[in-house]
């Protein structure tokens, strides 16, 4: 399974421009065509199909730390949503070979199937050095050497603080879900997880199906709605919990659901992850912020609070909740990230919610956190489902 | 014809992919320097990054530096004074773990100086690449190319090469011919001593003696040489490393054979004919030097006959058995030819010592103008940190400065042991000889020799037996050579003394027999059954002495040590090897053992 390009040096140049006016210098990877965003990085040695897939990712250009990319191609199992979401793809090396038992295509003809830019060949460290020291910048992936123009196409970028990026990817219509987790995803839960009888129901800003598989797999019912349902039409649903997913971009700009949310505190047990705990700490009467570059990867440790307990996680997000903006009543920090004492986790028992800033459904990244998905159980059972 | 443009970018891509300079070379018909030379125009070079084990997600202060062809260096070298040091690279058999311990002191030396220090080494498992060590490390190859780049982007004081072992001494004369400084010994002096035509001259120039030898290019030479000389010689490769290929011929067949198959001979690269001195005992000396004082490190006395390399061989400080008069030639000598050497740092000089009647008589068998592998050993035994020191004369500091004794006389007894590998390599014959196999040494110190040995021998995984063994391991088998028998008689009167079972093959047995002492027969693998090789399997076997015989006896020979590797059973091969286990079963360390920290040997000396 040798890809169409043998060797780099025969692909056509590209760049990457940076608001900044930095241009890295590279090749093509992927369509060929432009592509803007906002440009991050991800320290995740694999995963890639997942993290490509990831609604979380839209209007970003994602960044590979890990120098050799697409080793074992792409399958159909490792989707967390139906297309490719990023806006683009920055990679130090495109795999010449992929192997896999699952089959599948190479990364790049799957990239090219659904017209995403690539870049490769450029110096992704002194990338990923820039933006750590600068923070995340607004680029555009250039095929070609990048004109006069480069630099003006990448300050065009629309900034991502404000930007309601949520309609972009949420769905249409509601829907069922019933898919439990793949086989292999099964061999890692814990034994004796039965499904119980409830009824919940999942706010999509975004959401990767892993969250759904692993809810599929301890719930009967699961029903996904729009991120604009009111908390009228969720609690007419009569659902045991409300699940707030994760999702891409600012969540102040998503004021519907937050209200929403508001709505829903109290009457129903809820869950959130990501995207979906700055929206619950938001209709908790709390505050957001944009970190410097974010946490992206898959080795984010973070302290249980309550049980000193750490668990290496998943995450992915570039907004954060402030802690010192919680309202003192009831609402409490229960989670920390080790790195930079960042808010991770946030409870209200009280009101019946909490959640947390990583990702218990890994995809990619290690399955330490998913007790969450039965903790979210254990919460509906004691409200008496 | 490529434009520069391209050229440029095709180099780009061929460092890029991990061609070295000298790969380059060879692909393009071209040589090293020209390829260095039209890379450096062209502007392609290398950067150097950070290893900071979070993909430059955060800011690491960790010195830790590899060289890639990208577009971004992270390094900047700072004003300070500043020495590289170069380690030895990866670990292998010859290359050990020793010269290690000289690089990390040689930093610690250099650092309490007020030098910046950078170390280069290529080896994860060592303590001279943490990322603490050195102010400054690249995880760099040591060749000429990735030496070179960084002492380009560094551009130091010096450059120290003597402490890595044969693998960065390598890189003297070259780096010094692109104009580097080397601190130290010079390279004209290191290929002094490794030049055999010149290191000739110098010895006969000095009235130093040297076994009878030559060099030849041809059987026909080498020969010759051999009948001049007298069997048996050691032949080797010129500029070995570990000693390998090195072997001792006893006829001109075999002499012929070694020429023919073991190695190319060329006029660059000769073979070197040297007479093998049996019965003599090897010493080893490490001396330091700034060019003008001489400090004698330690005396070791081999514990192997002649003709084991020396990093398999056991050695003991201090020396056991010579003269006070041949310790008097050896130092004077040792001083004559760091002198003449113009020895800047540390030497190790192998010599042997043969014995005629009473005569005693000291020859040169090597000089080695660097740090040797028994730098650590010699330390210890005498607690004087020689590296530290070596590194610092080798910085400016003369010798006189650091008011070492002429003689440190110790009152304890060291015994250096190798630690083998055959355990590892099934089917591997495990005699010793000038090839090197150990992957590692212990030491052993104690107040006298036995206990000292028996140490020795635990720490590198031998238990040997104490006096009156329990029935089930009370069993030593004795299978000697004709001319070594009446060396080993009072070896095996004093084992059946102390209530060992003696068992012995055909000769050994009517030897002891007709000596008087209690044995009993045991047959060779080819004779009869029960055999040697069947009694070792019941388990009851504590020691095998067992010395070389001749060809037909190899097979057994070979079965019987395999056997004793595999259960683990103590073996030795020579006189003075079954002297010291002796003298450590004598010691019956086993009942007497305590613990006493290595500072507290030197604590009283000091006091």
């Amino acid at each position: 399974m040798v890809s169409h390009e043998f060797s780099s040096i025969h692909r056509p140049p590209a760049v990457l421009a940076l608001e900044d006016g930095t241009i890295f210098r590279g090749r093509a990877f992927g369509a060929l065509t432009e592509s803007g965003g906002e440009v991050v990085f991800n320290t995740s040695m694999t995963g890639y199909q997942e993290v490509l897939t990831d609604p979380s990712y839209y209007g970003q250009i994602v960044t590979m730390t890990y120098p050799l990319i697409g080793n074992y191609g792409v399958n159909e199992e490792d989707v967390e949503s139906k297309r490719i979401q990023v806006a683009g793809f920055i990679i130090k090396e495109p795999s010449r070979l992929y192997s896999n038992w699952r089959g599948g295509v190479s990364l790049e003809e799957w990239m090219m199937s659904q017209n995403v830019a690539g870049l490769c060949g450029i110096d992704t460290r002194a990338l990923v050095r820039k933006l750590r020291n600068v923070g995340v910048m607004r680029g555009v992936i250039l095929p070609g050497e990048g004109g006069d123009d480069a630099v003006g196409k990448a300050r065009a970028v629309p900034s991502m603080a404000g930007l309601d990026l949520v309609k972009a990817v949420t769905t249409g219509e509601p829907y069922d879900w019933n898919q439990s987790l793949h086989a292999l995803h099964k061999q890692t839960l814990p034994d004796g997880i039965e499904r119980a009888p409830f009824r919940v129901v999942a706010y999509d800003f975004g959401i990767k199906q892993n969250i759904l598989r692993n809810l599929a797999e301890r719930v009967s019912e699961l029903h996904v709605v729009p991120a604009t349902a009111s908390a009228e039409d969720v609690l007419a649903m009569k659902p045991d919990g409300v699940f707030l997913s994760n999702g891409p971009g600012d969540p102040e700009p998503v004021d519907y659901a937050i209200n929403s949310v508001r709505g829903l505190l109290g009457k129903v047990p809820v869950f959130g992850i990501c995207l979906g705990h700055q929206i619950l700490g938001l209709a908790l009467g709390g505050k957001t912020y944009k970190l410097k570059f974010g946490h992206r990867g898959a080795n984010q440790p973070v302290k249980d609070l309550d049980t000193g307990k750490i668990d290496i996680t998943s995450q992915n997000h570039g907004f954060c909740v402030d802690a010192d903006s919680m309202p003192g009543d009831g609402v409490r920090v229960t989670h920390l990230n080790l790195n930079d004492n960042t808010v991770e986790g946030l409870e209200d028992q009280a009101k019946m919610c909490f959640s947390v800033q990583y990702h218990p459904e890994a995809s990619p990244g290690p399955h330490d956190a998913t007790h969450h998905f039965d903790k979210f159980i254990d919460l509906m059972k004691k409200q008496g489902g | 014809m490529m434009n520069e443009a391209e050229l440029k970018r095709r180099l780009q891509d061929a460092k890029e992919f991990g061609f070295s300079d000298r790969q380059l070379a060879h692909l393009w018909g071209s040589t090293e320097e020209k390829i260095r030379a039209l890379r450096q125009r062209l502007g392609v070079e290398p950067v150097y990054k950070t290893v900071d084990t979070c993909a430059a997600e955060f800011e690491a202060y960790t010195p830790y530096h590899y060289s890639t062809y990208e577009s971004e260096s992270e390094v900047s070298p700072c004003e300070r004074e500043k020495i590289i040091i170069l380690g030895g690279g990866p670990n292998r058999i010859g290359q050990g773990i020793e010269f290690d311990y000289c690089c990390v002191h040689a930093v610690f030396a250099l650092s309490e100086m007020g030098y910046e220090t950078i170390m280069v080494n290529s080896n994860p498992e060592t303590v001279s690449t943490d990322y603490d060590t050195a102010d400054r490390l690249y995880f760099e190859p040591l060749t000429f190319e990735d030496v070179m780049n960084i002492i380009e982007t560094e551009k130091p004081k010096g450059v120290i090469v003597q402490f890595g072992g044969q693998t960065p001494l390598k890189l003297a004369v070259p780096l010094e011919n692109a104009g580097v400084t080397i601190l130290g010994t010079s390279p004209d002096s290191i290929d002094l001593a490794e030049d055999r035509k010149r290191f000739g001259a110098l010895i006969d120039q000095l009235g130093i003696k040297q076994p009878p030898n030559g060099t030849a290019v041809s059987v026909e030479e080498a020969i010759a040489i051999a009948n001049k000389i007298t069997y048996p010689v050691l032949v080797r490769p010129s500029y070995v490393l570990g000693g390998r290929a090195m072997e001792i011929v006893y006829d001109e067949t075999s002499l012929a054979n070694y020429m023919e198959r073991a190695v190319e001979a060329s006029p660059e690269r000769p073979v070197l004919v040297d007479k093998f001195l049996e019965d003599a005992v090897e010493v080893d000396v490490d001396a330091i030097s700034d060019g003008e004082s001489v400090y004698i490190g330690g005396i070791m006395e081999h514990i192997e006959f002649a003709g084991v390399h020396s990093g398999d061989s056991a050695c003991v400080i201090p020396p056991r058995t010579l003269k006070p008069s041949t310790i008097d030639d050896i130092v004077e000598q040792t001083k004559m030819l760091a002198r003449a050497l113009k020895v800047c740092g540390l030497m190790n000089i192998q010599y042997a010592v043969s014995r005629r009647g009473g005569e005693e008589v000291v020859s040169v068998l090597e000089v080695n103008p660097r740090a040797s592998r028994t730098v650590p050993y010699v330390s210890k035994a005498k607690g004087v940190p020689l590296a530290k020191i070596a590194a610092q004369v080798m910085a400016g500091k003369p010798l006189k400065e650091f008011n070492l004794p002429e003689r440190i006389e110790v009152k304890h007894v060291a015994v250096k042991e190798a630690v083998l590998p055959f355990v590892k390599f099934p089917g591997v014959d495990t005699i010793l000889g000038p090839e090197m196999r150990s992957t590692g040494e212990v030491m052993g110190i104690d107040t006298d020799f036995g206990r000292a040995y028996a140490k020795a021998q635990a720490g590198a995984g031998m238990i040997l037996p104490g006096p009156n063994p329990p029935k089930e391991k009370s069993q030593i088998i004795i299978s000697v050579n004709d001319h070594d028998k009446p060396e080993f008689l009072p070896i095996a009167a004093e084992l059946a003394r102390l209530n060992f079972e003696l068992f012995a093959t055909g000769g050994t047995f009517d030897y002891l027999k007709e000596n008087g002492v209690e044995c009993q027969r045991v047959f060779k693998v080819k004779e009869d059954r029960p055999n040697i090789v069947d009694l070792m399997k019941n388990g009851r076997i504590a020691l095998v002495i067992n010395t070389p015989l001749d060809r037909e006896s190899a097979y057994d020979e070979l079965a019987l040590r395999r056997c004793a590797v595999e259960q683990n059973v103590p073996y030795v091969t020579t006189r003075a090897g079954a002297q010291a286990a002796l003298a450590a079963i004598q010691s019956d360390l086993k009942n007497n053992l305590q613990v006493k920290a290595l500072q507290d040997y030197f604590q009283t000396a000091s006091a």
